[in-house]
């Protein structure tokens, strides 16, 4: 394969290499955007599965199946997977695949550093779970390895643990640099900044956010590490240094980091409602400084996850008043949403209804994050269900949603085919139907007192708990249909046009389905 | 299209990206397991495991920059593919500005705020009475509440020769790049090989003012939030101040085999810009840690 090529031989360029040797030496976007999406898949399922395993163990009173300190390891692993093994990587997979189409580039900026970006990944997570192996477990403190949970009293792999987080940073950092360079330098003539699809806009964002947060959490597993291993008192007071530093630093990542698992979400979400409303999306610019808003707001929020570690007041009321403020920008993407269905020709396709259902859940997570941001009711929400149903409203019924639309919505893209919208219906209601079995009722237990990461319950909270895991085991269940159906439109259906919606607009739906392998290699006019 | 303009360089297949992540897989898993092993004192695969990890990433970086450099020299990158490797390597800088960042934000949290509260401010009284009720809070930390006791590294010594030293060779190096860009290529040579040999002075200074902090000061990692804050911020300097030398070194093998044009020479540039981040940092080391 030459690697500089005339306008003439496009076609007989779109050869791609064979054998496994294609994947592992691959600097094609949309290879790589395969990978990172087949992986998060994946991952999604392994993390889903220790979720299963904590949903067995909780689904009555009592020690049932697993021993307390497995159960500790299960939480803690199902939350590192989701969020650094499923959510994030589904985002980057996504980007890489439509990002280049969407801007009229021929590839990603930096394209042999995005293949190391993805395949560092597989390895980091191999480490992980194989820590799970290790003698006397994985990690077992919680996807926040809060100090002195992960250094005083962690076990022996911690280590394992801290190198896994290291070599998942550097991949998400070379990732988002290769993001943000490609969008900063690759787009074509013509596409300005303020003509980019809110796809492009919000990641464009997420990745300033990473580039800005990522090495954060890079210092502070450090931290933990040498406090563990090598004598330091970062978080020991003993030695000058105090436990809450862990949870300020901690923060200063993990809430900018929240925002990266949600600004791709929007931007989805703003490609699919115009699509299916068959309207331009209202408020496009609103949109896109709303979007600003969150991220720079999102640097100032952190210590709203610890106003019970005895803060000073009058830094509890600005971290609860900048807090609330972020409901001002998302309010008004909820609101742009809205409108742009307002009057639209609407249809109900798959993508679409779970945009829709995007839209609901995650403002119902948005609200029950607001509620969590006021001081005195954190008091007693702090640590319980409440606050385990707030960020799975944003994350599963949020991040995970808008993955799913998204998939549905450019699967014709990729392979060419339809997918059976029959099956894609069916995937859709059991997902929305047993995703609130599953996490509504935790509002109620948490409001109750019901704390999270602990195996056994007071008896009062028996019957939701049974329920909980019934919504579980069924929404987990439904995840298997999801499967079948990209496996079956992989495989074949009926074609899929060049626009594959009826109201799509942009550059992706201007090329063929599926994608050829190599897209503008020559720069497309942007009218 | 009859407007012209140039290709976009997108390179074929490329062993190397798996080849790095093999790499960072054996660094990963065998620094674990040796500190593991370090911590209950028996020996395992670890050490060797990382060794062999550095090792293959050493092997990749020379292949993949060998791959690229080739690729520059034949003249494949545009001005684009330029404007990408500067970008890319602004918001590298970038990322390692926060990592500094970060434990900055440790020690500042941990001198005005962790070290005051132990000693009773704020609403921390009864902190104080009833955990430490011995510990005075003054900076630097040289008594620990729990009695560890150190000593603290005087400013005006070897700490402002090497500022010195470290600020020259940003100036040495500004005028390497002076000489590049006016094609004085006798400027470039001296003025980069200077910069060499002042950062390698200055890494040597520092490891000795090590050795001085174990052997005379009893300053170590383990000696309280002074000695870590120390320790981790001036380490971690120094693996950048190294890393910065080791990039200005092929910079300057390949100066010597006639690289680089006053219009293209991202690699120098790239490493100027890593050498004065470094150096920046260090300044800011150097008051906060040191001075003040």
């Amino acid at each position: 394969m030459s690697a500089i090529t005339s306008e003439h031989d496009d076609h007989a360029h779109d050869h791609k290499p064979s054998g496994i040797k294609r994947w592992l030496f691959t600097t094609n976007h949309k290879d790589i955007g395969s990978m990172y999406l087949i992986f998060a898949l994946l991952m999604f399922f392994i993390g889903g599965a220790m979720a299963m395993v904590i949903r067995l163990e909780l689904f009555q009173p009592g020690m049932q199946f697993v021993e307390p300190q497995f159960f500790n390891q299960m939480t803690t692993v199902h939350g590192l997977i989701m969020v650094f093994g499923a959510v994030m990587p589904a985002f980057t997979g996504l980007a890489n695949w439509m990002i280049p189409i969407m801007i009229g580039a021929p590839d990603m900026a930096l394209p042999r550093m995005n293949n190391w970006s993805f395949w560092i990944l597989p390895f980091a997570f191999l480490i992980l779970i194989l820590s799970l192996f290790m003698p006397g477990g994985g990690p077992d403190f919680g996807w926040t390895f809060y100090a002195p949970l992960s250094t005083t009293y962690s076990n022996d792999s911690t280590a394992l643990f801290v190198f896994a987080v290291h070599i998942m940073g550097i991949s998400s950092i070379m990732g988002a640099i290769n993001v943000i360079v490609t969008i900063w330098n690759m787009r074509a003539p013509g596409m300005t900044w303020m003509k980019m699809p809110l796809f492009v806009w919000t990641w464009f964002i997420t990745a300033f956010l990473l580039i800005m947060v990522m090495p954060v959490l890079a210092t502070v597993v450090t931290m933990v590490l040498t406090d563990k291993y090598f004598g330091t008192s970062f978080f020991d007071a003993a030695g000058g240094g105090d436990p809450v530093l862990f949870q300020h630093i901690f923060w200063f990542f993990g809430h900018p980091e929240v925002y990266i698992m949600i600004l791709p979400a929007f931007g989805i979400v703003s490609a699919i409602i115009p699509t299916f409303a068959r309207k331009r999306l209202f408020g496009y610019a609103s949109m896109v400084y709303a979007t600003a808003s969150i991220a720079i707001l999102s640097f100032l929020v952190w210590a709203h996850h610890m106003f019970t570690t005895g803060m000073p007041v009058f830094a509890t009321l600005f971290f609860m008043y900048a807090t609330m403020l972020i409901a001002v920008p998302t309010g008004v993407k909820v609101f742009n949403w809205v409108a742009t269905m307002w009057r639209g020709a609407m249809t109900f396709e798959v993508p679409m209804m779970f945009a829709l259902a995007f839209i609901v859940l995650f403002t119902i997570g948005g609200f029950s994050g607001l509620m969590l941001a006021i001081t005195p009711a954190d008091f007693q929400y702090h640590d319980t269900y409440f606050v385990v149903a707030h960020f799975h409203y944003v994350l599963v019924t949020g991040a995970v949603f808008s993955i799913i639309a998204a998939a549905y919505y450019w699967l014709p893209k990729w392979t060419g085919y339809m997918y059976d919208e029959r099956l894609g219906q069916l995937h859709f209601w059991c997902s929305l139907i047993s995703v609130n079995l599953l996490f509504f009722p935790m509002h109620f237990v948490g409001l109750a007192g019901m704390p999270r990461r602990i195996p056994d319950y007071a008896l009062q909270f028996a019957d939701f708990n049974a329920f909980i895991s019934v919504g579980g085991f069924l929404f987990g269940l439904s995840q298997l249909i999801f499967v079948w159906v990209v496996v079956k439109c992989a495989r074949g259906g009926e074609k899929a046009t060049a626009q594959v919606w009826e109201g799509a607009e942009g550059l992706e739906w201007e090329i063929p389905s599926p994608a050829p392998y190599h897209t503008f290699d020559t720069p497309p006019v942007i009218k | 299209m009859s407007k012209t303009y140039e290709k976009y360089y997108v390179p074929a297949q490329s062993p190397w990206p798996i080849v790095g992540a093999v790499a960072l897989f054996c660094i990963a898993f065998g620094a674990g397991h040796y500190v593991i092993d370090m911590s209950k004192q028996q020996s395992g695969f670890g050490g060797w495991l990382l060794l062999l990890g550095l090792a293959i990433l050493v092997f990749m970086l020379v292949g993949w920059f060998r791959n690229v450099i080739e690729e520059s020299m034949t003249g494949l990158y545009s001005s684009q593919m330029d404007r990408s490797f500067r970008q890319g390597m602004s918001w590298f800088i970038l990322s390692e500005v926060m990592f500094f960042m970060a434990f900055f934000g440790a020690l500042f949290y941990g001198r005005f705020i962790a070290m005051e509260w132990l000693g009773g401010a704020s609403n921390n009284a009864m902190t104080h009475a009833i955990l430490w009720p011995e510990f005075l809070p003054s900076w630097p930390l040289l008594k620990t509440p729990g009695g560890i006791e150190t000593q603290a590294m005087p400013a005006w010594g070897l700490p402002a020769i090497n500022t010195a030293i470290l600020i020259i060779s940003s100036i040495t190096l500004h005028f390497a790049h002076t000489g590049l860009n006016q094609n004085k290529r006798g400027q470039l040579k001296f003025m980069l090989g200077l910069t060499l040999v002042l950062g390698a002075i200055f890494l040597c200074l520092q490891g000795y003012e090590y050795v001085h902090a174990y052997r005379d000061l009893g300053l170590r990692l383990d000696s309280g939030f002074y000695g870590n804050t120390f320790f981790l911020l001036t380490g971690f300097h120094g693996v950048h101040v190294t890393l910065g030398a080791v990039i200005l070194l092929f910079v300057f093998f390949r100066v010597l085999k006639g690289h680089f044009t006053p219009e293209k020479h991202f690699a120098f540039q790239a490493g100027a810009w890593y050498w004065h981040f470094v150096d920046v940092v260090w300044i800011c080391l150097f008051f906060f840690v040191y001075v003040l």
